[in-house]
């Protein structure tokens, strides 16, 4: 059984359906991609597994979550609190707002591990360093005893994930988490990511709007348009075969290596928006294989020869 | 147009429609006073001096026997002429200045911070009064003094505005095909930066109101017989043991007006969306 | 210094490019300096795409601004055909702003929120005190509206009603409006979405080849960069580490490779070991009197802390500041 099994949920904010219908499930030692472009709704899906819906006034109006066999969605607060950090912990985009900016770097991960895990302040403390230096970062010691602001962007996004890791959770969910950094903090900080949650056997939820950090990182790739799953797969097969036509053009924007001039095209038209967002498939008006179908009905999410998608006219 | 729509959000909500209302009513008082005001506001009777209200003098008699009410209607036109004008002119004057300081910095908009906070330090009553020592009294060193006394906030307002809009990348753009500093400030910046401050005039008006009335109190404003509120209390605070209503009419009718202006320019700025850009002052 | 192209094939010329930014130096606080383009020189050619790449702080969006006299040189000299930039008075340089014209990163806020689509692509001729018929005016937006292959449906809109990449196309239109020969185009996808980028791409490459234009083309992606431009420089710490004369050619600079190295390829079967490299990006106020990028090298030696190594020709216009450059 999958450690996160998400099914079928859909979300409203006030009269707007941001989420429908959105399946996926990760199992343990497993690294699944959460991709798609802005409104797609994939930090959106991250807030539902954390439980923080409530907190933009959203609810789920269908579907089920069950981390580890327990069903989330109508948990009380309190036991949500319990899981969020001990179980589940977030990485997010911008690491200002996980770290406290008056508190020193050490004692916001020594917090984690005394708090979840029991942990005697020394003992936190000693976890903490190891954390640290595990990361890659230069004298512990020193960044144990340093401030938020002493730190440039990626140390803290590498301090982000070490309180993460501190309470040794079952999944992370990690929200764009080198977005804001520069490449090649990027580069080094997706690898140690990486390589410290397969060392420990943990599930990842990599949600980015970035291909290529996909193709370097994910197992399998769970591919959003516009508030609902357009296709998922594994990894192999989401590159060499995307089964959805969205997938395979938006493989085809990110300009490869040797490319010939002109032969990037991008996908025509806008990425919809929530407020007006087209019957039937919501690809149909950028999708060149549209036919009357794909305007009428929206496709379901299909299993194809692998994988699941949702395309009237995937070939295979 | 889209400029009104923001009014007409405000006007809808409880507090703005009521406060609207009230304005509207000053207003027309103001305006139409010789229309409206049963008696002339300078028609001394002795004899009916410090009349109680009653039917024929609805809110009664002054030391004088003139009429109370009259007189109310008649100080709206003083009251709000002098606030309006001087804010007017202090905006103006402000917007002038903090749009120049803040576009082109340097030297100018040192000198300019530095007399700002000066003046900024001090309560505007002080440098009101300061300033009629100087001019002397009357209502168009009221104005003058008025004008003044609030022009660092106007400046440092729109300063403030002006110093966040010209980093926006239009003013760049527009700068790079070829536009002077005449065409940013005018076309861009201040059209801009306008909302707020005008909302922020509009709010110091009723402080202007209150000091008008103040410096009408101390006889520093308007000279009798125009009829002003602060000058009128003044005159009340004589009688008021034997004619408390004489005090209490024009304290009213300052506190309303006041509040509705408060009141309204509060709707105003929840319907602007705009309480973050005004505390940047 | 030398160039990697004959001079007489360039449109802009810079030698010995250099500014300086400060900050600090008020009450109890030491005034600092720091160079955000330290001593660039470099051409562009004509009717080719050079590209500028680098990361945050490496001064790709100051030497943007410098090329445009949009900021003031403190040293060396930007010729743009045959003129010196910082000698023209404001007459002669708001006409020459006709021939160079720049597309901007942040296409939220590159149009005036109070301006219609239809008065911000009609701004350029007013401010250049061209003036237009209704008709004539009329006809102008309608050609810039369909050039960018927007529907003429938006001339009436705001900018909020716009999507970014709808935006962006606006901000091209404008740019092109005064028939520029040059754009500066700075970072102009990094704030959109990916299918909407490669939209945007597409687009600049079919305006250069249909107007002639020349780009300078300022990104972060070094993808991005090997694709659309002819000529890539690579900038650190405001100076420039190399510049490859073709998208094929391997760079040859630690620096280069590195970033080249953090680039992830859009395919599973090519995953990457990353180099670690050591260290942090210095701060930009620190004086570092050799190679900028010793810090974080791997190959560094005493005398790349020391001395600055000069930008040297390696033939073919491949040009590397480095006293131990790769294989």
């Amino acid at each position: 059984m999958a450690l996160l099994s998400v099914q079928g949920i859909s979300v409203s904010i006030g009269a707007l359906c941001p989420l429908e219908g959105v399946t996926f499930d990760i199992d343990k030692g497993e690294i699944l991609g959460l991709v798609g472009e802005s409104g797609s709704g994939k930090s959106l899906t991250a807030m539902c597994v954390m439980g923080l819906l409530p907190r933009i006034g959203g609810t789920i109006t269908k579907g089920s979550i069950a981390f580890d066999g327990r069903e989330l969605i109508g948990l009380p607060e309190i036991e949500l609190r319990r899981l969020r950090g001990k179980r589940i912990a977030l990485i997010s985009q911008n690491p200002m707002t996980s770290l406290d900016p008056i508190i020193r770097i050490g004692a916001q991960i020594d917090q984690v591990s005394i708090l979840h895990l029991g942990l005697s302040a020394e003992a936190a403390k000693a976890r903490s360093l190891d954390l640290i230096a595990q990361l890659r970062i230069p004298e512990p010691a020193a960044i144990h005893r340093a401030y938020p602001h002493q730190l440039s962007g990626g140390m803290k996004q590498r301090i982000v994930i070490a309180m993460a890791l501190a309470a040794d959770p079952d999944l992370i969910v990690a929200d764009e988490p080198t977005t804001a950094l520069d490449v090649t903090i990027q580069a080094q900080i997706i690898q140690i990511m990486v390589e410290l949650v397969r060392d420990r056997g943990l599930a990842l939820m990599l949600i980015t709007h970035d291909m290529g950090v996909v193709a370097q990182a994910c197992d399998r790739v769970v591919v959003l348009y516009a508030g609902r799953v357009a296709e998922m797969n594994a990894i192999g097969e989401i590159f060499a075969e995307p089964k959805h036509p969205y997938t395979r053009e938006l493989i085809c924007c990110i300009p490869r290596l040797g490319q010939k001039p002109g032969s990037l095209k991008g996908i025509p038209g806008v990425v919809p928006s929530i407020v007006d967002y087209p019957d039937g498939c919501r690809f149909n008006p950028r999708c060149s294989n549209a036919q009357a179908l794909c305007r009428d009905r929206a496709p379901a999410l299909e299993p194809k020869s692998s994988g699941l998608a949702a395309c009237h006219f995937s070939e295979v | 147009m889209t400029a009104f729509a923001p009014i007409r959000t405000a006007i809808r909500s409880p507090r703005g429609g009521v406060s609207a209302a009230v304005l509207v009513l000053v207003v027309a008082c103001a305006l139409f006073a010789p229309l409206i005001a049963p008696y002339a506001y300078d028609i001394q009777n002795l004899p009916g001096a410090n009349t109680e209200p009653g039917a024929a003098h609805w809110m009664g008699t002054d030391e004088f026997g003139r009429d109370l009410m009259s007189r109310i209607i008649y100080g709206a036109r003083t009251s709000l002429s002098v606030a309006v004008t001087a804010i007017s002119i202090s905006v103006a004057a402000g917007l002038t200045l903090g749009a120049m300081a803040g576009y082109f910095g340097g030297w100018f908009d040192r000198a300019v911070t530095a007399v700002v906070d000066l003046t900024w330090s001090f309560p505007e009553i002080l440098i009101a009064l300061i300033l009629i020592a100087i001019i002397g009294p009357g209502l168009e060193s009221t104005m003058v003094a008025i004008s003044i006394a609030y022009l660092a906030q106007f400046t440092r307002l729109t300063r403030a505005q002006i110093m966040a809009l010209k980093n926006e990348t239009y003013v760049e753009a527009t700068t790079n095909l070829g536009a002077g500093h005449f065409h940013i400030i005018f076309r861009h910046l201040l059209p801009n930066a306008l909302t707020p401050v005008i909302v922020a005039g509009m709010l110091a008006t009723g402080d202007a109101i209150i000091l008008e009335a103040t410096l009408g109190f101390f006889g520093l404003g308007a000279q009798p017989p125009t009829p002003s509120w602060g000058a009128m209390m003044s005159s009340g605070t004589a009688q008021i043991f034997i004619a408390p209503w004489i005090i209490i009419f024009p304290g009213l009718a300052i506190a309303i007006t006041v509040i509705s202006i408060n009141l309204f320019g509060d709707a105003l700025i929840e319907a602007l969306d705009i309480r973050n850009r005004l505390r940047s002052v | 210094m030398d160039a990697s192209v004959p001079r007489d094939d360039s449109l802009v010329t810079m030698t010995d490019l250099t500014r300086e930014f400060s900050s600090g130096g008020g009450f109890m606080k030491p005034r600092r300096t720091m160079r955000a383009v330290n001593d660039v020189s470099l051409d562009v050619p004509r009717g080719k795409v050079t590209g500028v790449v680098g990361e945050s702080g490496c001064g790709k969006s100051t030497l943007a601004r410098l090329v445009l006299r949009l900021l003031e040189a403190t040293e060396g000299t930007v010729i743009f055909d045959g003129k010196n930039l910082a000698t023209q008075s404001q007459a002669e340089m708001r006409k020459l702003r006709r021939q160079m014209q720049m597309v901007f990163q942040d296409p939220y806020s590159a149009i005036d929120p109070r301006y219609t689509i239809r008065r911000a692509l009609l701004e350029p001729f007013q401010v250049q005190g061209e003036a237009k018929t209704a008709a004539e005016a009329r006809a102008t937006v309608d050609e810039l509206i369909s050039m960018v292959g927007l529907s003429p449906r938006i001339m009436d809109s705001f900018p909020h009603q716009l999507s970014g990449g709808q935006k962006q196309r606006v901000g091209i239109a404008r740019a092109l409006a005064l028939r520029p020969s040059f754009l500066v185009l700075d970072e102009p996808t990094a704030s959109l979405d990916v299918s909407i980028q490669a939209q945007i791409v597409d687009l600049l490459e079919a305006l250069k080849e249909e107007l002639g234009l020349t780009y300078l083309f300022i990104s972060h992606d070094l993808s991005l960069v090997r694709y659309f431009c002819d000529r890539v420089v690579v900038m650190y710490l405001g100076r420039v580490m190399e510049i490859l004369p073709g998208a094929e050619t391997q760079p040859r600079h630690h620096y280069a490779h590195a970033l080249l190295d953090s680039n992830f390829e859009p395919d599973p079967t090519r995953r990457k070991i990353v180099t670690m490299l050591g260290g942090e990006i210095p701060s930009p106020f620190a004086k570092i009197p050799g190679c900028a990028f010793a810090a974080r090298c791997p190959a560094a030696s005493d005398a790349c802390r020391r001395e600055r190594p000069p930008l040297t020709n390696l033939g073919d216009g491949h040009m590397i500041a480095c006293h131990n450059p790769m294989d």
